[in-house]
């Protein structure tokens, strides 16, 4: 595959150095020439200097037959326009653009990036789940599906502890995939009875999750 | 009319300065509180200080009811994503950016943003100075021989 990558920072120059061990063509953009230079040493010529948002510095780089474009600057609208102007100008066919403020992930969505990354979302999501005394935590988002997993160790006053899950309404669009009690885990049937200390693994769709929340964890 | 305006550039701060003449009602936003002295001792409007790309700084700028929005730092990305989220998000009904890069200008021109491009514009004027001044020297020239 051929990809292009702007923005020489930390993400950028390891993500190059990675697509590059596992075999794909790929072209590094970067704006501050004295990187350029030392990137060059390293990685040989497969860094060019330049502005990724600028047409002239695209079509150089061959952007019209990318594959892929990343935008890893550490400024949002850089790569926001960035990965518009592949897509608009040169049809590349998947752009994907790194989010500093994870407000942005569902703005970059709704103006056509493909794939958005929020490292602060990540490492907000890592911190939540190594706070123990969390009762309701993101596993997993997968976006493009709308789909989160979640955890959730329901407490003592929760409506449905006693209840069987026949018997639960829960939020439509949701599963339960498997429940943690102590060392056991327990694939759930219709008959299963919640106990409190029940860690429950959930799959659900974005929009219940809020209500799935209230009914699990009352919060 | 309600505007508001980010970036308090010196266009900016001229736009912003007139339409509060006019008796519109202006808000200008800035991440640099030093760029509001550019506005007049009259201005009468509301600064903001943020950045105009973050969707609770419009908020508070009260963008839901503005009947324009205009982009107008000194960046070109940060232009055209401001009024992306003006367009999409609170659908201002007038959305303008400044675009230097005549490229780019065309992009988002095409995608139904009102974009004013200083480098054409400047150079067209330029332009029409030179061959202006050439011309008529020519036509002289000409009658003289």
């Amino acid at each position: 595959m051929y990809i292009i990558v702007v923005g020489g920072g930390k993400v950028g120059y390891y993500l190059t150095k990675t697509l590059l061990n596992e075999g794909h063509e790929v072209l590094l953009i970067e704006r501050d020439l004295a990187k350029v230079d030392v990137y060059s040493e390293r990685f040989g010529s497969v860094v060019v200097s330049g502005d990724g948002a600028e047409a002239s510095v695209l079509a150089a780089a061959g952007a019209a037959r990318a594959d892929v474009c990343i935008a890893v600057t550490g400024d949002d609208e850089d790569n926001l326009v960035v990965c518009q102007m592949a897509k608009q100008k040169f049809h590349v066919g998947r752009t994907i653009a790194r989010v500093n403020n994870p407000k942005n992930e569902h703005l970059f969505k709704l103006l056509g990036v493909d794939v958005t990354v929020s490292q602060t979302n990540h490492i907000l999501n890592l911190i939540e789940q190594a706070i123990p005394e969390r009762a309701f935590v993101h596993l997993l988002s997968l976006k493009h599906a709308g789909i989160t997993i979640i955890e959730a160790t329901i407490p003592e006053d929760a409506a449905i502890v006693g209840k069987s899950i026949e018997n639960i309404q829960f939020p439509v669009d949701c599963v339960i995939a498997a429940i943690l009690r102590g060392p056991e885990v327990i694939v759930p049937s219709g008959a299963t009875t919640i106990v409190p200390g029940d860690e429950v693994i959930a799959v659900t769709h974005h929009d219940q999750e809020d209500e799935l929340r209230r009914l699990l964890v009352n919060a | 009319m309600k505007v508001v305006i980010m970036g308090c550039s010196r266009s900016g701060a001229r736009v912003a300065s007139s339409l509060d003449h006019n008796g519109h009602d202006v808000t200008v936003i800035d991440t640099n509180p030093a760029a509001f002295l550019r506005l007049t001792n009259e201005f009468a409007g509301n600064t903001i200080i943020g950045t105009g790309i973050d969707e609770d700084v419009l908020r508070s700028a009260d963008i839901e009811r503005a009947d324009a929005f205009i982009a107008i730092t000194n960046s070109d990305n940060r232009n055209i994503m401001a009024a992306q989220v003006a367009q999409r998000i609170f659908r201002v009904p007038e959305v303008i950016a400044r675009i230097y890069d005549p490229v780019r200008e065309d992009t988002y021109r095409r995608l139904g943003i009102t974009t004013v491009c200083p480098t054409t514009m400047v150079s067209a004027q330029i332009m029409d100075y030179v061959i202006g001044t050439i011309d008529p020297l020519r036509q002289r020239n000409t009658r003289e021989g």
